[in-house]
């Protein structure tokens, strides 16, 4: 049995805790041993996207402190994978912390890449047929390069019809205090982004990080888009029970 | 330069004109196919742009040397290079020349860095008349505005709109919206014009030290003749345009080409390399160099930040923006826009003039994505804003800490205490999960103004996992 931590993030930690232990019974179900360090947090991107990297920094040495067994760390969320990945070595260069950062970076992997890649997980679809719309964070797709292997996870659910929505690759309009600080720009592409979700015409959509997902069920549900919302990991394990 | 406080308005303005937000739109998305359609192979496209990475790499690490050696076989070929530091000494040099010639109006190509100087407005105050010969450069200056996009000035008008406008301001005009009639009839103005120029300017796509030759980029043809009918030609660039090597020009003609228009080549690519010489029968009897500094030798004089300067100026940054898509070019206010303009006028200008368009960033990738020169446009966003936050002062970008806003940083200071501190945290999910019935929509901000508000769950992860005995 292998060893792995996770690192759930803080936002699952406070909107989806769900798919957080849906993603750890996964990885349970693949016969990994899952450690969850209960003085994790955040990883610290909201600020470090900010430009207050020094208050980013300060937090990002605090956890990476929790993971310094050699076990593969495991995050259901791609910015928050990438956050670790590649902005803490940015973050930590020059410091005492920068080899720690570098060592952890290259066993750090997003959940739906780490269940495909390295477990080759088989799910056994269990559901009733559905068709959904998946929708992949720019940080899975462009920053970690996972955009493939939440989909493989998918195609692996026999009655599971995947629709591909227009303008498949841009921005939900999330990027975390962007939506903050420019609510206007970022409304519009939510609405762009939610008019071509529907008009897949699928009966549920899905997505793997928690940032686009409150963002896209939020808008939904304020244009009155009558469109179940579902984490892809939620999503995933109950399909397999 | 007034972007401080018009950028967020101006986005604004821009979001609610439907016909404009359809415009940019449908020219983002026929752009970008016509890109894809030039690279449908992975590994040449990335191989493209590791080389023509590697040659900008490569020119501006030996940037000095370059033009010293451009100056000194361009003046072997007789062209005149003249040096500025600002744009104010750039529109002397080229108000001289012009005054020397007796020139009463002048020609010109497209050239943006004739219009970090504005220099069109410079020489109506000195009496002369500055024509835009490039199709969408004469479209938006009879309309007295800007461009909106570097390789497509004119791309935030419709056809309609087009027509509409020379109908207005071209006398004897009918309103025709057929686009081979309209591109004849600016045809037939310009060519008048040619005729009596005592000037043409023009800008630089690549300038080649070895060779002391000048390379033009263009598809109108008038590129050719702003170059070559007109007894004097002045060409403008930045300094950071020169390359070593003409062997240098392929690989980066051909990655420009297919990453602005998506055209595998251009219909015209000038090389200039004199000033007519005994014996020719056509061409300009004199040519001349201005090499713009205009604040990039700051931004040179940082290495990170010195990715700035790679750029070749395709486009591609802001065709493949979902940002620069949705509010177009003119809301940011100044001559580039887009991702490349987030990261060059900041440091041109300063963060406390042009460093409100930093925010106006997903950091989703596409730019750098889509950028020929692998310029990491988002990290330099990102790096942009902890220069515009930071409070130490370091002289690094000019303007450094001019966006520091103090309710922000307690914001942050605050978050880090409660990150940095597990039982605070853990107080902190279990308190906002268990009074989440009771937080207010306006505890999110504008966030519910479009969207629900998200729900908190009734408990966290941390506390599933406890009860898990993990």
């Amino acid at each position: 049995m292998r060893s792995i931590y996770y690192f759930g993030t803080c936002l699952v930690d406070l909107f989806y805790p769900s798919a957080g232990l849906s993603g750890i019974k996964l990885l349970e179900q693949a016969n990994c041993r899952v450690i969850y360090p209960h003085e994790q947090s955040c990883c610290g991107q909201p600020p470090f996207n900010s430009g207050f990297r020094d208050e980013a920094r300060a937090v990002a040495i605090e956890q990476l402190k929790l993971f310094q067994e050699p076990h593969d760390l495991v995050v259901p969320s791609g910015s928050c994978a990438g956050m670790i990945k590649h902005h803490w070595v940015e973050l930590l260069a020059g410091s005492e912390y920068e080899s720690a950062a570098r060592e952890l970076a290259a066993r750090t992997y997003e959940l739906g890449e780490y269940l495909v890649d390295h477990l080759h997980v088989q799910l056994e679809d269990k559901g009733q047929p559905t068709t959904i719309v998946l929708h992949t964070s720019c940080s899975a797709r462009r920053e970690m390069g996972v955009a493939a292997q939440g989909k493989a996870l998918l195609a692996q659910l026999a009655n599971v019809t995947v629709e591909v929505p227009a303008y498949e690759t841009e921005c939900c309009g999330f990027g975390g205090t962007f939506s903050v600080k420019q609510p206007e720009i970022s409304a519009a592409m939510a609405q762009d982004k939610t008019t071509h979700i529907a008009a897949t015409g699928a009966d549920q959509f899905v997505c793997g990080d928690s940032g686009c997902l409150m963002n896209l069920s939020g808008t939904l549900e304020k244009r009155g888009i009558q469109l179940d919302s579902s984490h892809l990991y939620d999503f995933i394990w109950e399909r397999v029970q | 330069m007034n972007a401080k406080a018009n950028f967020t308005d101006a986005a604004k303005t821009a979001l609610e004109n439907p016909t404009l937000r359809s415009n940019f739109r449908s020219a983002m998305d026929s752009l970008r196919e016509r890109r894809a359609a030039q690279f449908p192979d992975e590994a040449e496209l990335d191989g493209a742009r590791d080389l023509a990475s590697a040659i900008r790499s490569r020119a501006l690490n030996s940037l000095s040397d370059n033009l010293v050696e451009l100056e000194k076989n361009c003046l072997a070929n007789g062209i005149q290079v003249h040096w500025a530091e600002t744009t104010a000494e750039a529109n002397q040099i080229i108000l001289d020349i012009c005054q020397r010639h007796d020139a009463k109006h002048v020609i010109k190509g497209k050239s943006m860095v004739s219009e970090e100087c504005h220099l069109n407005d410079f020489l109506a105050q000195h009496d002369i008349e500055a024509l835009e010969s490039d199709l969408g450069e004469y479209i938006v200056q009879i309309d007295g505005e800007t461009p909106s996009h570097i390789i497509m000035p004119a791309i935030h008008k419709n056809k309609k709109e087009i027509a509409e406008l020379f109908a207005e301001k071209i006398p004897g005009v009918e309103y025709t919206e057929d686009v081979d009639t309209l591109t004849a009839i600016a045809r037939k103005v310009l060519r008048h014009k040619f005729e009596s120029a005592a000037v043409g300017i023009s800008g630089v796509n690549f300038a080649v030290a070895e060779t002391g030759t000048l390379c033009l980029v263009e598809n109108e043809g008038n590129g050719r003749m702003t170059t070559t009918v007109p007894p004097v030609h002045i060409a403008i660039t930045g300094i950071e345009k020169v390359v070593p090597k003409l062997s240098d020009i392929a690989p980066l003609y051909s990655v420009l080409t297919r990453s602005a228009t998506g055209q595998h080549a251009t219909t015209y690519f000038n090389l200039i390399s004199s000033p007519r010489r005994e014996g020719e029968r056509d061409g300009p009897q004199e040519v001349h160099l201005v090499l713009l500094d205009n604040g990039r030798s700051k931004i040179y004089n940082d290495e990170q930040m010195r990715e700035t300067l790679k750029c070749i100026r395709c486009g591609a940054c802001m065709n493949h923006c979902p940002v620069y898509t949705r509010i177009g070019g003119h809301a940011y206010g100044t001559v580039y826009p887009g991702p490349i303009g987030q990261i060059l006028n900041p440091q041109q200008y300063g963060i406390d003039q042009a460093g409100e368009m930093l925010s106006a960033c997903s950091l989703n990738g596409a730019c750098g994505e889509a950028c020929p020169v692998r310029i990491p446009i988002p990290s330099l966003i990102s790096e942009l804003r902890h220069e515009a936050t930071r409070n130490d002062q370091q002289g690094r970008v000019y303007g450094q800490g001019a966006l520091r806003k103090l309710h922000e940083a307690v914001v942050w200071g605050s978050w880090k205490w409660i990150h940095q501190n597990p039982t605070a945290y853990r107080l902190m999910g279990f308190a906002a999960t268990r009074l989440r019935k009771w937080v207010p929509d306006s505890a999110m901000g504008p966030w519910t103004r479009t969207r629900v508000k998200p729900a908190l769950a009734p408990k966290t992860l941390h506390e599933m996992m406890k009860e898990r005995g993990e």
